[in-house]
């Protein structure tokens, strides 16, 4: 089955919404306008971020009422205490001062006290960040993997039965909450109960009982098994169907009929010239998606005891910890938005249709 | 045609289908005729997809039995003192679904927590669908036809849009329901402030393709207004696409919300499917390998979910041709 090409598809498909205007001056202008592009992208970001801390600020400082109640909630405290806390956190100082306290902290990568560790949150993170970027980075890696495989095969043959197939999992996976998938597999493949023996560990990261560094990578590496595969579970159904719309948007195009017209094996054209331009905008937006990521990490983590920043937002959030969740706020929104200027640069640097 | 005298010209009083003369008719009931079409239209169009028409009829079958609850379920055996079997008992018998560690029967669980799930994931996708349309057709309509300061106020929203578009939702969810005093309102709230940019992205740019219509010219040039132009015109016309968003949106919704009661966000004594599956962790039913208390609340979820996408993506396909081929 062929589709017509449609003349609404922009030359690259989703991308191409948040893609600059092309066809921007050749020679001398040229390095001008690329410094533009750049420095309006850097512009939005700063911007970004800015908004991100102001955010931050309000919803924790000054939404909750008193911050001190809040920090307090559910123990027994003493006026006396109250007031410690009170002076120890600068609560007695204007607002603008507050945040201007804040924002200069901010600089130096100081995100406050936590309340519950009673250690610099910023230390707190630093910690906990190697555990969770292993997990994220293979996790999003495979799923990309997959996710790009699969839309490649779904979306070269639409309607056929293994698209059918294909979009009916991929579907079905995304309807499922992802901390659900990680508890079934904890009953299924961990608990020891039932048929199934205990194949995989339920939790952490590590068996503390070994030493050895090829015994412990082992280890991790089986701890991780369930974390990823619940990961990828969620997150690989949007790449399948970015990739996938994005191929069948490429499928009517001219350039595919005069490979075929060369008289390339259908294999040949899907790979070499069809698969690269409608990896374009599946690129962009496997960066673009990276606040998906995050929100599985934090379940995922949390459902596996998995020793990182999602496992320490929850910890926080149980207390509550204003100050820890603070922070962790500010740093996921920051990659973020980090990821989304990447996503930015890089993106004219493949696509030479879209340069500045 | 059973009407022996169906050949004879003449005037007939109700012809059932079919282009009739418009003489003698007032505009108001021509307009009301031609809307009934064009539902009807719908209706059978949508009627052709079968993914859509089982996630129509399980969303009826499912909502019926949220409605009518309180009819066939005792609700003090609901309470934690006055359940009505041994805690953690294996399906069967009187408890088809199992027991859970009270002892409460997990299928009247299930059945009774589709109502908060239910409303929950409707009151929120309004909250964020109205959020949404409003700040989508008033950018999309004064970013095309407003003055200088229109445009301005058009890029503005557009900012905040996009901001929010990027911000990790949950994190911003998690962040709302816990400064915020604890309760399904709270959560409503929480959810119905983070999901909202997509849809005033989608909004505008439709509003952008009606603007551009001539009716909308000849409207302004009638002298309508701002309000009467994206009341009484746009509004209207960017209702079909909000139809389809929001049927996709509950499904997030609904997901959001059990997310938010996992991570112990919700009102703990409230019965949701998202409080059900944060109960089975907290009282070790995981470790325990008791599988009744885990899995039908997250199948629940799953198909609530699931139907809801594939009404949306049936809404999606009947208004929109260019994705009816590719599905």
């Amino acid at each position: 089955m062929t589709t017509t090409p449609t003349a609404a598809d922009g030359p690259t498909g989703a991308g191409a919404d948040d893609a600059p205007a092309p066809a921007g001056p050749r020679g001398p202008g040229r390095a001008a306008s690329v410094a533009v592009y750049v420095l309006g992208r850097l512009l939005t970001a700063i911007v970004s971020l800015f908004a991100v801390i102001v955010a931050g600020f309000f919803l924790f400082r000054i939404l909750p009422g008193d911050p001190v109640r809040a920090m307090t909630e559910g123990r027994e405290v003493t006026a006396e205490q109250r007031e410690e806390l009170r002076r120890q956190f600068g609560l007695d100082q204007p607002l603008w001062l507050q945040f201007l306290d804040y924002a200069k902290g901010l600089l130096h990568f100081d995100l406050g006290v936590s309340f519950q560790y009673r250690e610099p949150v910023a230390d707190l993170i630093l910690e906990r960040l190697g555990p969770t970027l292993l997990l994220a980075g293979t996790g999003t890696i495979i799923a990309a993997l997959l996710g790009l495989f699969l839309g490649t095969r779904a979306g070269w043959r639409p309607g056929g039965r293994g698209d059918r197939i294909n979009t009916a999992v991929a579907l079905f996976f995304w309807s499922v909450p992802t901390f659900w998938l990680g508890l079934l597999l904890i009953v299924l493949l961990a608990s020891g109960r039932g048929f199934m023996p205990g194949l995989f560990p339920t939790g952490g990261m590590v068996d503390p009982t070994l030493t050895g560094p090829v015994e412990r990578a082992l280890s991790t590496a089986q701890h991780m098994v369930l974390p990823i595969v619940t990961m990828v579970a969620v997150i690989y159904a949007q790449y399948l169907m970015i990739m996938r719309s994005s191929l069948m948007d490429e499928k009517g195009a001219d350039y595919l009929t005069t490979a075929r017209a060369k008289g390339l094996r259908d294999a040949l054209v899907r790979r070499r010239h069809a698969v690269p331009n409608a990896l374009l905008p599946t690129v962009t937006l496997i960066f673009l998606n990276l606040g998906q990521v995050v929100s599985g990490v934090i379940l995922v983590e949390t459902v596996f005891s998995w020793p990182g920043l999602g496992q320490l937002f929850y910890s926080g959030l149980q207390v509550p910890d204003i100050g820890l969740v603070q922070g962790l706020f500010v740093v996921f929104a920051a990659s973020v938005i980090l990821m989304n200027l990447l996503a930015d640069l890089v993106y004219p640097l493949l696509d030479p249709r879209v340069r500045p | 045609m059973s009407a022996p005298t169906g050949s004879v010209p003449g005037p007939r009083p109700e012809p059932p289908t079919g282009p009739e003369p418009t003489a003698g008719r007032s505009p108001r009931s021509l307009a009301r005729r031609r809307r009934r079409e064009a539902l009807l239209r719908f209706a059978r169009e949508y009627a052709r997809n079968r993914a859509g028409m089982f996630g129509l009829v399980s969303l009826l079958v499912i909502g019926a039995l949220a409605l009518t609850a309180p009819l066939f379920i005792d609700q003090t055996h609901l309470t934690v003192t006055g359940a009505p079997g041994d805690p953690f008992q294996p399906p069967g018998g009187d408890h088809p679904l199992g027991t859970d560690n009270f002892g409460r029967s997990v299928l009247d669980l299930i059945i009774w927590g589709a109502r908060v799930s239910l409303t929950v994931g409707l009151l929120a996708t309004f909250v964020s669908v109205s959020l949404g349309t409003l700040a989508g057709i008033t950018a999309g309509h004064f970013g095309s036809s407003g003055g200088t300061g229109g445009r301005v106020v058009a890029s503005i929203i557009m900012r905040v849009t996009d901001w929010f578009l990027v911000l990790p939702t949950l994190v911003l969810a998690v962040a709302l329901a816990a400064v915020l005093p604890r309760g399904t309102g709270t959560i409503i709230l929480a959810i119905g402030l983070t999901v909202w940019p997509a849809t005033a992205r989608l909004v505008r740019a439709q509003t952008l393709a009606v603007e551009a219509r001539p009716y909308v010219e000849r409207a302004r040039a009638l002298g309508g207004g701002h309000a009467h132009v994206m009341g009484w015109h746009v509004l209207p016309n960017v209702m079909p696409v909000v139809l389809a968003q929001t049927t996709l949106l509950v499904a997030t919704s609904i997901i959001a919300e059990s997310t938010l009661a996992f991570l112990g966000m919700g009102d703990p004594t409230t019965i949701s499917w998202g409080a059900l599956l944060q109960a089975a962790r907290t009282s070790g039913a995981i470790s325990a390998g008791i599988w009744w208390y885990i899995v039908p609340p997250g199948l629940a979820i799953a198909v609530v979910a699931l139907s809801f996408t594939l009404c949306g993506r049936a809404v999606e396909a009947v208004i929109n041709p260019r994705l009816r081929r590719r599905s």
